[in-house]
């Protein structure tokens, strides 16, 4: 499963959702195929196939699947919350998606996926976006040392859309990155001991 | 008291929350910040963009940051009195406008942001265009518009046939990019063409790029 998928099961299963895991075969180009390319002309994974509707980004399809079902199970976009705790739930989401996400993928790929892929880790590139990482990971460490989560008192899309790629990250040594500060730490603690984030990583083949 | 938002008008991050606000014919006040100073950097505005970026973004006690999520912020703010961007109250047309968000912020702007970056940025700090980046990010970005031309076939703007957020993201940064003779991958694709003319001709967009530099 990639990282992005596991984006969108770990929403599946925060609220509690059936559904099917069409298995599409990255090895074979199977992405690339004019089958799979009608329902996403970039060519990437994840696809939700929801019936009516046809989604890619798994950003775009968290929110869809939070949206639609926002009465089920844990409010993730904090509907009914107040204005300020929707704001930081959206500034928190786009922080994942700018600031986070690039480093981390880059260091993710560079450990542990281009060596299943045959290629050789390039310690320059994990020192550099450890670095980048570390900067960003400082400005985390002050907001838990300020909230129990990201958009404030509530688990919502924002902490989880962290977690598929923080997973990855704490079986390689630049898990350091995350246990050398006590607050991020300790939120990864609570939120990956979440039942759903137990169920989702038990798929996931690391 | 009003909002304002903290950014040099230059700054694209800044002009896609002024596109935003002028949309919704909110009023606001822009403070500058001095990149070329450092200003960025300092305390102050640390307090406001912890990641010492622009824009940061103030209403009342709320400080944000993330232009895609202040633009989200404002477009719900003043919805009742401006147009719908967001489309929120159709499951469907949201979902349509999430994910032509996310292909701007995941595709579009990673091909067209470097290329920005040589001709726009570098030569400010000293430095000199890589025409092998230029190069490489125009084929990405050249694969990125067939895919918007396929899109732009089916639907008069990109969530759907109504104007959103998802069209107005792509804004600043191709406004820059039109001003190049790089123009001509958006010119030579029919339907990308006229949904730039549509979107850019737009009150709010003539009256933010305006002072833009290298507007017509």
């Amino acid at each position: 499963m990639s990282t992005n998928t596991v984006r969108v099961v770990a929403t599946l299963n925060e609220k509690g959702l059936d559904y099917e895991l069409v298995p599409v075969d990255l090895r074979t180009g199977a992405h690339k195929q004019p089958s799979f390319l009608a329902l996403n002309p970039f060519g990437q994974i994840p696809v939700l196939d929801d019936g009516d509707i046809v989604l890619f980004e798994s950003r775009a399809i968290s929110r869809y699947i939070a949206s639609e079902y926002k009465e089920t199970g844990p409010d993730l976009l904090r509907s009914g919350g107040g204005s300020a705790e929707t704001a930081a739930l959206e500034v928190w989401l786009e922080v994942e998606s700018q600031q986070f996400g690039p480093p981390i993928a880059d260091l993710v790929f560079e450990l542990s996926i281009k060596p299943l892929l045959g290629g050789t880790t390039d310690p320059a590139v994990v020192e550099k976006q450890a670095e980048k990482l570390g900067k960003v990971l400082d400005v985390y460490e002050e907001r838990l040392s300020k909230n129990k989560y990201l958009a404030g008192d509530h688990y919502t899309l924002a902490d989880l859309h962290h977690m598929p790629y923080t997973f990855y990250l704490m079986a390689t040594p630049q898990a350091k990155l995350v246990t050398s500060r006590p607050s991020v730490l300790a939120w990864w603690h609570d939120i990956s001991a979440r039942p759903a984030w137990k169920k989702t990583a038990a798929s996931i083949p690391i | 008291m009003g909002v304002k938002v903290y950014g040099p008008t230059m700054s694209t991050c800044t002009a896609r929350v002024l596109l935003c606000l002028e949309e919704m014919g909110a009023e606001y006040e822009l403070v500058p910040v001095n990149l070329s100073i450092g200003e960025h950097k300092q305390p102050a505005h640390l307090a406001r963009n912890p990641f010492g970026q622009v824009p940061a973004f103030e209403d009342g006690a709320l400080m944000l940051h993330e232009s895609r999520a202040i633009a989200r912020y404002v477009l719900r703010k003043y919805k009742i009195s401006g147009a719908d961007l967001l489309k929120e109250g159709s499951l469907e047309e949201s979902a349509m406008v999430d994910v032509w968000l996310e292909v701007e912020a995941h595709q579009f702007d990673p091909a067209i942001a470097p290329i920005f970056f040589q001709i726009f940025i570098l030569p400010m700090i000293g430095g000199v265009p890589d025409q092998t980046v230029i190069d490489t990010n125009l084929e990405k970005l050249c694969k990125v518009l067939d895919i918007y031309e396929a899109r732009l076939c089916k639907t008069k703007y990109l969530a759907g046939d109504f104007f959103s957020l998802a069209d107005l993201s792509h804004v600043p940064l191709l406004h820059y990019f039109m001003g190049t003779p790089h123009a001509s991958v958006v010119y030579s694709r029919p339907h990308v063409k006229a949904w730039w003319e549509a979107v850019s001709s737009r009150p709010a967009c003539k009256k933010v790029t305006s002072v833009m530099p290298g507007s017509a």
